[in-house]
């Protein structure tokens, strides 16, 4: 047994450990935050009773929760509909495996890097999990037996299948600068400072990103699925008590886990202006630990913003966005950049071809959809599926 | 044993019991769940033979997009419990009973193969090379394989070109009869 990683075993628990209570405690926070921040931006106070400055409220929520009736309806699929919250929650909560949360720490004389598994797939992986997310909604929404829920359920699934599309095309330019699939490679390759990030030279592809994450993760302005004014409260419209906090906190586990991506793939990952490396080999792997958080905070906060800034997206208009310009501008960022990366070879070029690549395919396609006759007032799309999905169901 | 047989065997059990699933439930969406399981014990298999962008593809592809629209089209057309009677009819059935036949005189061959001609140090060879896996695929299909590659994009373009003539032409009848 000299071989033994007894070493790796238990610094792999511990960073387990860490990382699975931060991002419990981190949707705590979420809560918290989002009451809070949505409240400073309508004017109001917000929940500032329990704790200060509301801090507590979480775990008054939770306590709420746990204590609420677990009411399981009569004309559920039972099975299914027990298992759905588990099936959101576990892919949001084992996607951070991959993340690396920072540089590396030397302790006692072996070196420790800041991420639970540096797999040599590291983007395929976060990409496989994050479409399993799906199940979780499209099977509690067709569990529930309920009209409301499953018409959330079915509007979530072809959603996510519509935007998995840009998630995936969107990081292939990464790729090809990179010639990596680790996370950990990806975030290392980009320098110390804001001009040599990744979203700087993929920038429409980090928006195309980004917008098809917000897309992923349900949230406003893409939160078809649950949109109250139409759904009820769509596909958790039937659960109650725990089961409705575990989709609750599923999504902003998403969120967290989204951020942190986007942090590492566009954003310089722990890279803040040299200051990394300030400080020994514990200290500064300490510090970029302390830098990806902070950006993942901000991040964060960027997401709580556009919830409250942008109005929800209709139906067709969602496709439209999703087929129409965040496709063309994923596939195109593809083409220039390997073309540009080849013949020229500068970061630089890369990157102003990008831009201007995505802003004449933007304009192509706004010229195309405006020069488009008229549809007739009822489209196509809705008069099809609405309808004869609700027959189906009675 | 060592820990990875007793994985290998947990995986191949957990497919095996997902694929009986499959065919035993009633109720097509649990049939389409336990094919989602067997697609997970799949792709584990393929992480223990070192495969591992194999692996992470089988569940993009198959667990995470084909099967989403098999829900997708399951719920939407609200399938109900297949009747035991008249589900399979009798043509069907020699079909089946001819394509079982084959499937299991080809696994008796993969077994007899395997027993008279145990692979031994390629195994090993496959494993040290797991960090190159991806960029080994990368290589075979865009240098070797180079047209095959091109030929099943064109054939994937074809049935997309299909859909969308199929679609056009269904919208424009219905336009006709309004």
């Amino acid at each position: 047994m000299e071989n033994f990683p007894l070493f790796l075993i238990i610094s792999s628990i511990v960073k387990i450990l860490i990382i699975a209570h931060m991002l419990i405690i981190g949707v705590m926070v979420m809560i918290w935050a989002e009451r809070r921040v949505s409240g400073w931006m309508q004017d109001r106070l917000g929940p500032n009773r329990v704790g200060p400055q509301g801090l507590l409220q979480p775990i008054a929520d939770g306590l709420k929760f746990m204590f609420k009736e677990d009411l399981i309806p009569n004309h559920v699929d039972k099975p299914l509909y027990v298992l759905a919250p588990a099936m959101l929650l576990v892919p949001a909560l084992i996607t951070v495996a991959v993340v690396p949360f920072g540089s590396s720490i030397e302790l006692f004389g072996e070196t420790i890097n800041l991420q639970i598994a540096d797999l040599n797939i590291g983007i395929l992986y976060i990409l496989a999990i994050t479409s399993l997310g799906v199940y979780g909604v499209v099977l509690g929404a067709w569990a529930s037996n309920n009209k409301y829920s499953l018409l959330g359920g079915l509007r979530s699934s072809a959603q996510m299948i519509s935007y998995e599309l840009t998630l995936g095309l969107g990081i292939i330019g990464i790729l090809m600068l990179t010639s990596s699939l680790s996370l950990r490679t990806i975030a290392i390759e980009q320098g110390a400072y804001p001009w040599q990030w990744n979203f700087l030279i993929h920038f429409p592809a980090f928006l195309a990103f980004t917008t098809a994450m917000f897309a992923e993760t349900n949230r406003l302005p893409f939160d078809l699925a649950e949109a109250e004014q139409e759904l009820v409260a769509g596909y958790h419209t039937e659960y109650s008590s725990m089961k409705f906090a575990m989709f609750f906190m599923a999504e902003y586990m998403n969120m967290i886990v989204g951020s942190a991506v986007v942090v590492t793939l566009f954003l310089g990952g722990w890279h803040f202006f040299g200051l990394e490396n300030v400080g020994g080999p514990v200290w500064s792997g300490i510090i970029s630990f302390g830098i990806f958080f902070v950006k993942t905070a901000i991040f964060l906060f960027v997401f709580i913003w556009v919830r409250w800034t942008l109005p929800r997206f209709r139906y067709d208009q969602l496709m439209n966005f999703g087929w129409k310009f965040l496709l063309p501008v994923a596939l195109t960022s593809i083409v220039v950049t390997g073309t540009l990366w080849i013949t020229t070879g500068s970061r630089l070029v890369v990157g102003i071809g990008n831009v201007v690549a995505a802003f004449i395919v933007v304009s192509i396609v706004a010229g195309l959809l405006v020069m488009q006759p008229p549809k007739p007032a009822i489209q196509d799309s809705e008069r099809q599926i609405t309808p004869s999905a609700l027959d189906a169901i009675e | 044993m060592n820990p990875e047989q007793i994985l290998f065997f947990l995986f191949g059990a957990v497919s095996l019991i997902g694929a009986i699933a499959v065919i035993s439930f009633r109720h097509p969406i649990y049939s389409a769940l336990s094919l989602i399981v067997t697609f997970f014990a799949q792709a584990g298999l393929f992480v223990l033979l070192g495969a591992h962008f194999v692996a992470a593809v089988q569940v993009i592809v198959y667990a995470g997009a084909i099967m989403v629209l098999f829900l997708f089209v399951i719920m939407l057309l609200n399938l109900g419990t297949l009747s035991a009677k008249g589900a399979i009819s009798g043509k069907l059935k020699g079909f089946a009973v001819i394509l079982g036949i084959l499937l299991a005189i080809e696994g008796v061959y993969i077994a007899v193969n395997a027993i008279n001609d145990p692979p031994d140090a390629s195994a090993e060879a496959a494993t040290e090379s797991v960090n190159t896996t991806t960029y080994n695929i990368g290589e075979l299909l865009f240098n070797e394989y180079l047209l095959p590659f091109e030929v099943t994009s064109l054939i994937l373009l074809a049935a997309l070109i299909g859909v969308i003539v199929l679609v056009k032409r269904e919208s424009q009848a219905e336009n006709e009869i309004q």
